[in-house]
């Protein structure tokens, strides 16, 4: 895709494209996916079917904090929120207030949100004195575009008084809506009428046993712009074995483990930042925001982590400060094998982003 | 009777400590004293002042990591060695003190102390005659 920017591999004439999305991508050259008129409509449909699977309705009223750019998550949801019938408000990425505003002014009852996204509004909603539960109707999140462990859901949940479902999708595949989790919240039925899913090894790229972690590779079966074949994902996921109890067919994507591509080699060990972020999430102490950098210091490998500090924290109390950052420190080594360095920050001390988190800063001198 | 504290938490980054103390003026709170208390990554300021309530809103929602405490203030009168037999006296009756400052305020020293088995202090400050302060 890279090689033949921009438009190398539609297998349809341009003037029958109605629409193209740019990914930047965290790793080089820009992709392009080309869309025609029905390529829109099915994705669409797929995303459409998924909210309708998690309980939206026509009556409900859909809010979508995702930037409208080139980012899919804004218009993905957008027009599958309109085809299902619900009322939408297109708010868009960022300006927290004005979104709070809209939740109790338009009776918001679903958002579309990144996991981050949802920490921050409940962060303004408590400064700004209202109440989730008391004061908005929500009642449905849809949470993707970043992987997040089942405490971060879990606490999204509880803090926001709602269910959340994960969402997963990618630009290269339309964008949000190749697989959701129905309400059973476990595991993503991945629409097999749109796609042939093979779960692979990276490395030798051989279909692992079924139930095994391994890359997640795609094919489209009804792309008319810019079809697939046998795409890698570089998403590491496995299949979860055994029907599940909602009687849907389609086959269920666990929680995606990382990416191929974002794992971080440190001193030979392979770690994934979601395993740092499901170990932070076990802290009520802490806040969900959270930054790994990567240094070179006297020629070695080290890792920092900052982390946010909640408003449960007593700052108050130094032992128990210190204890906090000990204790952080040896779970951390005990999951990643790696001893990282643990820095207690105030809450809003890591710069937000509007679009999907930073999570590493690898500043380590290369070779 | 215990006085309320702010308990201010604080990056080790220049400028975070005059927005704390900028923000409280801001809100018309008065200052009665502070101490900074720091090691190689963060800091923590605590304050009393004349109106803890409103300093903790304001802070809250300035963004700060704040929490409210329970200390202890005792009036110290003009007697040398009155600081030390204070102490003692905390010492002897078997309360641990997490941590400790003093000040000048009205003409007076004060001495300010944060411990976890409050009744006990209570006990402990009525029992050796001492005078808690009105801040
Ligand atoms: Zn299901």
């Amino acid at each position: 895709m890279r090689d033949t920017y921009p438009f190398g591999i539609a297998s349809i004439p341009l003037d029958q494209c109605v629409r193209l999305h740019s990914s930047s991508g965290t790793t080089g050259n820009p992709t392009v996916v080309l869309h025609s008129a029905k390529d829109l409509h099915e994705w669409a449909n797929a995303l459409a079917r998924s909210l309708w699977m998690v309980g939206c309705r026509p009556e409900d009223v859909f809010q979508n904090t995702s930037g409208y750019g080139m980012f899919t998550g804004g218009l993905g949801f957008q027009y599958a929120a309109e085809m299902l019938g619900m009322l939408t408000v297109p708010a868009g990425a960022g300006n927290t207030l004005r979104q709070l505003k809209f939740f109790t002014d338009f009776g918001t009852t679903v958002v579309h949100a990144i996991p981050s996204y949802a920490a921050r509004l409940y962060e303004v909603m408590c400064q700004q004195g209202i109440d989730p539960r008391r004061d908005t109707k929500l009642k449905i999140m849809a949470i993707g575009a970043e992987p997040h462990s089942e405490d971060t859901r879990k606490r999204i949940e509880e803090m926001l008084g709602l269910k959340a479902y994960n969402s997963f999708g990618m630009s290269e595949m339309c964008g949000p809506g190749v697989a959701f989790e129905c309400k059973e919240q476990n595991g993503m039925h991945i629409w097999e009428d749109y796609y042939i899913v093979e779960i692979v090894d990276p490395d030798t790229l051989e279909p692992v046993p079924e139930g095994e972690v391994g890359e997640l590779v795609l094919t489209t079966l009804n792309r008319e712009a810019m079809p697939l074949l046998r795409y890698r994902t570089r998403d590491l996921t496995r299949i979860l074995p055994g029907k599940c109890p909602c009687g849907r067919e389609h086959k269920r994507l666990d929680r995606m483990k990382g990416r191929s591509d974002d794992m971080i080699i440190l001193k030979g060990v392979n770690i994934f930042p979601i395993q740092i972020e499901t170990i932070l999430a076990q802290y009520k102490d802490l806040a969900s925001d959270f930054l790994i950098t990567l240094n070179t210091v006297e020629d070695n490998d080290d890792m920092t982590v900052e982390v946010e500090l909640s408003e449960l924290a007593n700052v108050d109390d130094y032992a128990y400060l210190q204890n906090l950052s000990k204790d952080i420190t040896r779970k951390l080594r005990d999951e990643i094998l790696v001893t990282p360095k643990v820095k207690l920050l105030p809450k809003g001390a890591l710069p937000r982003s509007e679009g999907k988190a930073v999570r590493v800063k690898d500043l380590r001198k290369k070779y | 009777m215990t006085v309320q504290q702010i308990s201010v938490f604080l990056e080790n980054k220049s400028g975070s400590l005059a927005k704390v103390f900028r923000t409280l003026s801001d809100a018309g709170i008065q200052l009665i004293t502070s101490t900074l208390a720091d090691t190689a990554d963060y800091g923590v300021c605590r304050i009393l002042c004349d109106n803890p309530e409103k300093a903790y809103s304001v802070l809250s929602k300035e963004g700060f990591s704040v929490t409210k405490t329970e200390v202890f203030a005792i009036v110290l009168d003009d007697r040398p060695g009155r600081a030390a037999d204070a102490i003692a006296c905390f010492a002897e009756g078997g309360i641990s003190i997490s941590y400790l400052y003093s000040f000048l305020y009205e003409g007076k020293g004060v001495l300010v102390f944060r411990t976890s088995e409050m009744e006990k202090a209570v006990a402990l400050i009525a029992a050796n005659g001492l005078v808690e302060a009105k801040l």
